[in-house]
């Protein structure tokens, strides 16, 4: 055992190579993910048909055909095409196109699910639409939305192992790299699924911190949040029979739509 | 650009391919389907222990790449002696199963937190056993909620089966790939792959959607 980590201590530098590869992929392609998604995710909710329909033409098409494709698509097709990106682009860019379209999905429910009532006192006020959309719907759709795109967003980690079929050397390569010098394949994967766990991990805990942020800029409390569970268990100790926190029929509940949901 | 001649042989090479994508979705989606309520369940109803250790493999499994967890089980299959091979498309198959199974398992488990209280009370005091109350109370009316969902899985499951790339299952975009190496036509080749995924997962998730709002209860 000491002789593999004695290996796996002079694979460092490579490996820390391959994570800061996985680590630009992962955001650079969730920074155009989210660029897409909400670009769609807003013409999605036009009121004109001109913008509704083609967006969701788009999101259909790359939500509908797999992520391998669109990547062997944008590597070997577009150079025929007289335009030829280099590996590292091709994978941000199916991986930002491919999550996009799925996000824009998110985005536009978001938006949907925002009450009525916030609209119409938006144009009650006579706020302009941009107005309208930037400081009073879209913070709340945010706020619903960020669950569901941290889903995405550990998605997309996860999805960035493939660009080592692109001859790209990511994490996923050097695993495989690391498991040749060692010849240990259990030693070396489990190495390697742990480093993604843990960024995974990081990933959650970044976009539970947004949200948390989200939603006390709306003023609002965040079901089952961790004072809202300290009080619980207070109250709990105390025998008082308090209900706290808002409750549905469907039990603890508020508006935070689609938390922890499947997509 | 695009030749007409190369796209018709291509077709029923990847149509050839297509079907190695169907068996790997289909037997992933028996596996998830069964493993995802066995592991919903001992999340549920077990000693503590054991549900700490589930817990850990279903976040272990759902929060690591499906690509590095299928070359490391192959390798893995494939180095311990005296086992014969076992087919690769078999153990992607396998694998995609326990992986869509962590998120499957989640889908029962809020279908089973749905069904209302007052429906195992009712069975406890008509004194059903235990396991008929889960049986037949309990899992029909949590199943009517999950379905649905189970069905966005397999679709998603569909999709990553290209993954099996890893492994040389020479499934559609494997076969696309060697198809337009051998005769340089990767415009014809991939287009064509995609529109297969397109053709066969867009109508399935429409009719997921209609399925959804007929089981719907409200």
């Amino acid at each position: 055992m000491t002789d593999k980590l004695s290996a796996l201590q002079g694979f460092l530098p490579q490996v820390w190579e391959g994570i800061q590869v996985t680590l630009i992929l992962t955001l650079a392609g969730a920074a155009g993910a989210l660029v897409i998604a909400i670009v769609l995710g807003l013409a999605m909710t036009s009121s004109h048909a001109w913008l509704r329909i083609p967006a969701r033409i788009i999101v259909e098409f790359f939500r509908g055909t797999s992520l391998l494709v669109q990547l062997f698509w944008l590597v070997f097709v577009l150079p025929l095409f007289g335009l030829q990106l280099d590996p590292m682009a091709c994978g941000i860019g199916a991986l930002a196109l491919n999550y996009g379209a799925y996000s824009a999905e998110v985005v536009r429910s978001s938006i949907a699910t925002v009450p009525k009532g916030q609209w119409e006192a938006a144009i009650a006020l006579s706020l302009s639409p941009a107005r309208r959309m930037l400081r009073v719907i879209f913070p709340q759709a945010w706020a619903l939305m960020i669950p569901s795109l941290a889903t995405l967003f550990i998605q997309l980690l996860k999805g960035t192992a493939v660009v080592s079929f692109i001859t790209l050397s990511d994490l996923t390569d050097k695993i495989g790299q690391l498991r040749m010098a060692t010849n240990d394949t259990f030693f070396a994967y489990s190495v390697g699924l742990l480093i993604y766990f843990v960024i995974a991990w990081l990933i959650q805990e970044f976009m539970n911190l947004l949200e948390r942020r989200a939603v006390k800029r709306l003023g609002r409390r965040r079901p089952g949040s961790r004072n809202d569970r300290r009080r619980a268990r207070r109250d709990a100790r105390v025998g008082s029979t308090e209900v706290t926190g808002p409750r549905t029929a469907a039990g603890q509940s508020t508006g935070n739509v689609g938390y922890g949901q499947p997509l | 650009m695009w030749n007409w001649e190369f796209a018709a042989e291509a077709l029923p090479i990847l149509l050839r391919g297509f079907v190695n994508t169907l068996i790997a979705t289909v037997v992933g989606t028996i596996i998830a389907a069964i493993l995802g309520l066995i592991l919903a369940i001992a999340i549920r109803g077990l000693p503590r222990w054991i549900n700490w250790v589930v817990r850990l493999f279903v976040a272990f499994v759902r929060n690591t790449p499906l690509v590095v967890q299928l070359v490391f089980v192959y390798t893995a299959f494939s180095e311990i002696p005296g086992l014969v091979d076992i087919p690769a498309l078999v153990v992607g198959s396998g694998v995609i199963g326990v992986h869509y199974a962590t998120y499957m398992s989640e889908s029962y488990r809020a279908g089973i937190d749905a069904v209302p209280p007052g429906q195992r009370e009712a069975a406890i005091a008509l004194s059903l056993p235990p396991v008929r109350t889960f049986t037949a109370v309990i899992l029909p009316q949590a199943l009517r909620a999950t379905i649905p969902s189970l069905g966005n899985y397999a679709v998603a499951m569909f999709k990553d089966t290209p993954f099996l790339f890893a492994l040389s299952v020479v499934e559609l975009v494997t076969s696309a790939q060697q198809f337009g190496a051998s005769k340089f036509a990767y415009t014809e080749a991939f287009t064509l792959a995609g529109l297969i995924f397109l053709a066969a997962s867009y109508p399935t998730s429409l009719l997921i959607q209609r399925l959804e709002r007929r089981l719907a209860t409200y």
